[in-house]
């Protein structure tokens, strides 16, 4: 039920950052400077962490929809659907863990 | 055997349900491709991040000569259309069944289902344009190239 919820959420915030990216790379069109201004403001500790949660959110919903894809289709996870949902959350915190220290180093180390 | 046993048990035809998806081959492709996409996506996707935001400066990398070097190669031109198109039409299938299953009203159903193919085919040509009609070296109206170009520019001139 959780997991329902987490996968529409994150589906659904994707989904719009995902117009808005399209829209900030089709600024290399108009010119380099208009990019490079737009693309500055994703440097900055507020959409660094904006870009945090949504690495996040991509990878929950990445992981969980492998989840559900393998308690569809192999008998053993759904049997073990429970621990499925704790090897999301691992893979999850794993991955947040390789992830954070260097993109916050990034983002708060200046340049 | 009886005749009762061998008779074809009576089954109620199929009603809509409440939220309006309709239950045919359409909603079986949905789901397929729903899976399929999603895992292509998930490849696609992290080695996006992982090479845009994780390797090299991270996000501080990130500017026009980053993106014109990318797109200098045929692959990342192709890798970034093939995530554009999968992850515009995943993510719209997937906003139609939120669509379905929140919109109560008929009317609500069709105007937000219009205003999401709109959007989507609108990102979708975008994005596609984008990536396939661009000029790494622009110029301005006198000719010499804009500020900001890759490096590599110089050596084409």
């Amino acid at each position: 039920m959780w997991m329902w919820v987490v996968h529409r959420t994150t589906g659904v915030a994707i989904f719009f950052f995902l117009v808005v990216h399209v829209l900030d790379t089709a600024l290399v069109r108009v010119s380099p400077e208009a990019y490079n201004d737009v693309i500055g403001t994703y440097k900055t500790p507020i959409y660094g962490i904006v870009e945090a949660g949504l690495v996040a959110a991509i990878a929950l919903h990445a992981f969980n929809g492998i989840r559900i894809i393998l308690v569809d289709t192999w008998p053993w996870a759904l049997k073990h659907q429970r621990l499925m949902v704790w090897i999301v959350w691992g893979l999850f915190a794993l991955l947040m863990i390789g992830f954070l220290p260097r993109h916050l180093s990034h983002v708060f180390g200046g340049a | 055997m009886t005749t009762a046993e061998s008779k074809a048990p009576e089954v109620e035809p199929l009603r809509p349900i409440r939220s309006g998806r309709s239950r045919n081959h359409a909603e079986q492709w949905s789901w397929l491709f729903m899976r399929g996409s999603g895992v292509l996506l998930l490849v696609l996707i992290f080695t996006h991040l992982f090479i845009n935001l994780f390797s090299g400066d991270g996000v501080n990398q990130i500017d026009f000569a980053f993106v014109a070097g990318k797109w200098a190669s045929p692959l990342w031109q192709i890798w970034d259309f093939v995530m554009l198109v999968l992850a515009m039409i995943h993510g719209g299938n997937g906003m139609r069944l939120l669509i379905n299953d929140y919109a109560r009203r008929t009317w609500m159903r069709k105007t937000l289902k219009t205003l999401l193919a709109v959007c989507v085919t609108t990102i979708v040509v975008l994005g596609s344009l984008v990536i396939f009609t661009f000029d790494p070296c622009p110029l301005d109206a006198s000719g010499d190239l804009l500020p900001g170009v890759p490096t590599f520019c110089e050596d084409v001139r």
